[in-house]
C-alpha cells in the first residue's frame, strides 16, 4: 500500500486548541511542510505571537521563543543578530500585528531583517473573544462594536501587504488565503517563497494569510470559508506586492 | 595636601572641556585622585560650557564644584556672572580679560585678568585661548607639572594632534608667565 | 594595562565588552548616549553586533530574542525609557533569560530632566512590570566600581539564569574618572542546553516562554522562581561600611549619593561629630544584613538619596524599628551638596 498523505515530520503529535474551522491549523501545518520539504526543520527558530498564535510552539517540531504581545518581529531580530545562518520566521495574527505590533512590523521591514513573518489575518480578536482589529471589515460585528465597524468612527481597516510593500527593506509580499484546495496549495508556494528568499539572504518577506474565525464571527465553519471569500477577498485583494526584482 | 576643586566656564568652542580633561589626565598621571564632571544638557550647543574638575591626594568624593571652588576660570562675560560666586574665599578668579572688562566685585579673592585671546594669538593658534588660561592656572595653583599636561594633550587629543602641541605648550608658558609678573606685583604692593 | 581617564558610560561599555557582551540593542536618549555610540564604535570590531531598535519596546524584545537565541544581549536607557522596557523586563525573568541593562538614571516623573536623579529606585528594585519576580540590581559610585560590576554581570547573568540591572545616574554616567580593567577571573558557566537555537534533528524541540495558563503550574514555576531569588539574596548582596565604628549616625546612600555623603561625613569628623555610611551596592538584594551589625554608638539612621525617598523603604524595614530613620533627599535633577547634608545632619541631631 502506498502512502498518499502522511502528517509533516514538522508538526508535533499535540492536538491543537484552535476551535472547529479556524483555519490556523491549516496554515501551520503549511509552515511545518515547507520547513521539513527544505530541510531547515533542525535549523529553525520560530517567534510565536500572543493570541491564537501563541501556542504554535506546541505544535510544530521546531525550537520556538514565545513573544510579548505585538513584538515578535523585535524578538525575531534579536535572534537573527544572533544565528544570521538559522532560518528565523515570526507568526502573528491580526491583532498582535496590525495593531499593537504596528512599529515593530514596519521596522523589521525597515530594516530588511532576513526573516519571514506568516501574518494570519482573520479581521478579529479571536482569543480574548472577538473584539474589534484594526482588520475589521466595514460593518462587521464584533463584541467591541455591537453595531458593526463604524469607519467614521474607527477608520477604514488597515491593509498591511499594501503597506509593508512600499518598505525598501521588504523584497517579497503576498497575500494568499486558504478558504479552498486550490487556494491552500497557492499558500503553501508563498510560504516556500517567503522561506526560500530569507535563505537566499534576499532581506524581509512576509506572507499575509486570510483565515477564518467561526466563533469570533458566529458562523459555522464552512459558513466562514463562503465569508471570507465574499467580504475578505474584495477588500483584501490576494496577489504578490512585491517581489525580489521589484525590491531592486 | 592638594584638593584642588576648578571649574572652568565659557561659550561652546572656547576649550573650556579640553584644559578640564588636559588637567584631570595629568593629575592622574601624577597618580592623584582626579574626576572630570561637565555640564550636560540642551543648552551646550553655543550656550554657556562648564566642567568641574577636582584634583586631589585623596580619593574625590562629590565631583561637583559649587560654592567651594578653590579656582574658577571664566572665559567669557555671562561665565563671570554666573560664577564669581563660586569662588571660596581665598581662592583664585581667573578671567579672560580679551573679552571680559567688567570689574570684579569681591575683595575676598584672587583675581587676575590674562589677556588670553591676545597671548594665544602670539603662540600662533588663536583657539589656544583656553591653553593660555591653563597655563596661568598651574602657575598660581600647580597641583600638576606642566610636562603632565603635554603628555595628556597626546592622551586626550590622539596622535593628530601632536603637532599642535609645542604652540601649546607656548601659550601654557605664556599664561605662566603673565600671572608670575602680576602676582609678583600684588605682593610687592 | 595603564589607567585611562573615562566617562562612566564610555567606561561601562568598554567594560561589556570585556565582560563577553555579545549583542547590543538600544535606543537613544540622554544622558546613556555614551554607551551605545561607544559600542557602535567598538562592539563590532570585538566581533558582537550593536543594533538600533527603532524604541525600548522593541530594545528590549530585542535583547529578549537574543538571549533566548543563546547571545550575551544588554540594552542600556535612562528612567523613561526604562519604564517602557518593564514589559520586557517581567518576561526575561520570567523565561529566565541572561541579559544586562543599564539604567542610568534621570529626574522625573514623566519625561522629567536629563540631569541626575535617584529617583528609580523602586523600578530598579520593585520593578514595573507584572508578576512576582526580582532583578539582582548593582549600583556603582565610582567609575571604577561601574566598570568592575559591568565586567562582573554577563556570567553573573549567565550563572543565575536572570536579567542584571546596573543602575547608573547622569552624574556618573558625565563624568570622567581614571580606570583601569584588570582580567575578569574566569567563572565555570552552565550550557546554554536551553536556548532556542535549532534542534538540528537531534533532540526535543526547545521552547523559550512564559504562559502557564494552569494556576497549579504557574506556582510551581513561581516558586521556583523565588527559591533561586532566595539564592541570589543570600550570594550576592553587598555593601561598603565608611567610618561606622563609633558613629552615631549612620547614613545610608548608595551610587552618586554615597560619594557626596562621604564629603559630608568628612566634614562632620573635623567638627567632632562620628558619623558613618553604609553604602548598599547591590539594591536588590539590599543589604538588610548591615543593618544587624550597627556600631552600639549609633542613635539614628538617615537616608539620603536623590529622590523624595524610595530606599529609605528598605532601610526601615532593615531597621526595623530599632532606631529611628530619617531621610534627606534632593530631586528633580539636583544633586546635593556635602555642606547641605552636614546642615541637616546637625539640626537632626540637635548639634545648631
Amino acid at each position: 500500500m502506498s502512502v498518499i498523505f502522511a502528517k509533516s515530520k514538522g508538526l508535533t503529535d499535540q492536538e491543537t486548541h484552535y476551535c472547529p474551522g479556524c483555519t490556523h491549523g491549516i496554515i501551520q501545518r503549511l509552515v511545518a511542510e515547507v520547513l521539513e520539504e527544505l530541510g531547515l526543520l533542525g535549523d529553525t527558530i520560530g517567534c510565536a505571537a500572543v493570541g491564537c498564535s501563541i501556542l504554535t510552539y506546541n505544535y510544530l517540531n521546531i525550537d520556538m521563543i514565545e513573544s510579548a504581545h505585538g513584538r515578535a518581529p523585535a524578538v525575531a531580530t534579536g535572534a537573527k543578530r544572533v544565528h544570521p545562518n538559522k532560518t528565523v520566521f515570526t507568526y502573528q495574527g491580526d491583532g498582535d500585528l496590525a495593531s499593537i505590533g504596528t512599529a515593530e512590523i514596519v521596522h523589521v521591514a525597515h530594516r530588511g531583517e532576513k526573516i519571514t513573518t506568516i501574518f494570519v489575518n482573520n479581521a478579529i480578536y479571536g482569543m480574548t473573544g472577538g473584539q474589534m482589529a484594526p482588520t475589521t471589515l466595514p460593518g462587521q460585528k464584533v463584541t467591541t462594536a455591537p453595531g458593526g465597524r463604524d469607519v467614521a468612527h474607527s477608520g477604514m481597516p488597515l491593509k498591511v501587504s499594501e503597506m509593508i510593500a512600499q518598505i525598501p527593506g521588504a523584497v517579497y509580499v503576498e497575500r494568499v488565503s486558504v478558504h479552498n484546495p486550490r487556494a491552500v496549495r497557492h499558500a503553501k508556494k508563498a510560504i516556500r517563497k517567503g522561506f526560500e528568499y530569507q535563505m537566499a539572504g534576499k532581506g524581509f518577506s512576509l506572507i499575509e494569510v486570510l483565515s477564518t474565525c467561526p466563533t469570533g464571527w458566529g458562523l459555522s465553519p464552512v459558513d466562514s470559508l463562503t465569508w471570507l471569500q465574499e467580504n475578505m477577498i474584495p477588500y483584501y485583494p490576494l496577489g504578490v506586492f512585491k517581489t525580489p526584482e521589484e525590491a531592486k | 595636601m592638594i584638593n584642588e576643586r576648578i571649574l572652568c566656564a565659557g561659550f561652546g568652542g572656547q576649550g573650556v572641556m579640553s584644559i578640564g580633561q588636559l588637567l584631570a589626565y595629568a593629575g592622574m598621571l601624577e597618580d592623584k585622585h582626579v574626576t572630570w564632571l561637565p555640564s550636560y544638557g540642551p543648552e551646550m550647543r553655543g550656550g554657556t560650557a562648564y566642567c568641574s574638575v577636582v584634583v586631589s591626594d585623596k580619593p574625590v568624593g562629590s565631583p561637583i564644584v559649587t560654592g567651594n571652588a578653590t579656582c574658577v576660570i571664566v572665559m567669557n562675560l555671562p561665565s563671570l556672572l554666573k560664577f564669581e560666586a563660586s569662588v571660596k574665599p581665598g581662592g583664585l578668579l581667573l578671567i579672560n580679560s580679551s573679552l571680559i572688562d567688567k570689574p570684579v566685585d569681591r575683595q575676598d579673592i584672587e583675581v587676575y585678568g590674562i589677556l588670553a585671546n591676545e597671548l594665544a594669538v602670539k603662540c600662533g593658534i588663536p583657539r589656544a585661548a583656553n591653553m593660555v588660561m591653563l597655563g596661568a592656572y598651574l602657575a598660581l595653583a600647580g597641583p600638576v607639572r606642566i610636562e603632565s599636561i603635554a603628555l595628556a594633550f597626546k592622551k586626550v587629543f590622539g596622535a593628530k594632534a601632536e603637532r599642535l602641541l609645542d604652540p601649546n605648550i607656548q601659550a601654557l608658558h605664556l599664561g605662566a608667565e603673565a600671572v608670575t609678573g602680576l602676582r609678583q606685583q600684588s605682593i610687592a604692593a | 594595562m595603564p589607567k585611562s581617564l573615562m566617562k562612566g558610560n564610555e567606561a561601562l561599555a568598554l567594560a561589556a565588552i570585556k565582560g563577553g557582551c555579545s549583542h547590543f540593542f538600544g535606543y537613544p536618549i540622554t544622558p546613556q548616549n555614551e554607551i551605545p555610540e561607544f559600542l557602535a564604535r567598538e562592539l563590532p570590531k570585538a566581533g558582537g553586533v550593536f543594533l538600533q531598535a527603532e524604541s525600548e519596546l522593541a530594545a528590549i524584545n530585542m535583547v529578549y530574542g537574543a538571549a533566548a537565541t543563546g547571545g550575551r544581549a544588554m540594552t542600556s536607557s535612562s528612567s523613561p525609557g526604562i519604564a517602557l522596557m518593564q514589559e520586557g523586563m517581567s518576561s526575561l525573568a520570567a523565561a529566565e533569560l541572561p541579559s544586562v541593562i543599564v539604567n542610568v538614571q534621570r529626574g522625573g516623573p514623566g519625561i522629567g530632566t536629563i540631569q541626575p536623579s535617584q529617583a528609580d529606585y523602586y523600578q530598579m528594585t520593585r520593578g514595573g512590570g507584572n508578576g512576582d519576580y526580582r532583578i539582582l540590581s548593582f549600583a556603582p559610585a565610582t567609575v571604577q566600581e561601574g566598570a568592575e560590576m559591568m565586567m562582573a554581570a554577563f556570567d553573573l547573568a549567565d550563572f543565575y539564569r536572570t536579567p542584571v540591572f546596573i543602575v547608573s545616574d547622569g552624574m556618573l554616567g558625565q563624568m570622567m574618572e581614571p580606570v583601569e580593567f584588570p582580567e575578569r577571573p574566569l567563572r565555570t558557566l552552565p550550557e546554554k542546553s536551553w536556548a532556542a537555537v535549532g534542534h538540528g534533528g537531534s533532540r526535543k524541540p526547545n521552547t523559550i516562554k512564559t504562559l502557564v495558563l494552569d494556576p497549579g503550574l504557574l506556582e510551581q514555576k513561581n516558586l521556583r522562581l523565588q527559591e533561586k531569588f532566595t539564592r541570589i539574596a543570600a550570594t550576592e548582596s553587598r555593601f561598603e561600611n565608611y567610618r561606622t565604628d563609633e558613629a552615631e549616625l549612620v547614613l545610608c546612600a548608595y551610587g552618586s549619593t554615597a560619594r557626596i555623603v562621604k564629603n559630608s561625613i568628612d566634614l562632620l569628623a573635623e567638627e567632632g561629630i562620628k558619623a558613618g555610611l553604609i553604602r548598599p551596592q547591590t539594591l536588590w538584594p539590599f543589604p538588610s544584613s548591615a543593618f544587624q551589625q550597627l556600631p552600639p554608638t549609633c542613635r539614628t539612621i538617615l537616608t539620603v538619596e536623590m529622590s523624595c525617598g524610595q530606599m529609605v523603604d528598605d532601610v526601615r524595614l532593615a531597621v526595623n524599628g530599632r532606631l529611628p530613620v530619617a531621610f534627606y533627599g534632593r530631586s528633580g535633577g539636583i544633586i546635593p551638596v556635602p555642606e547641605e547634608i552636614v546642615a541637616h545632619i546637625k539640626v537632626l541631631l540637635g548639634r545648631v
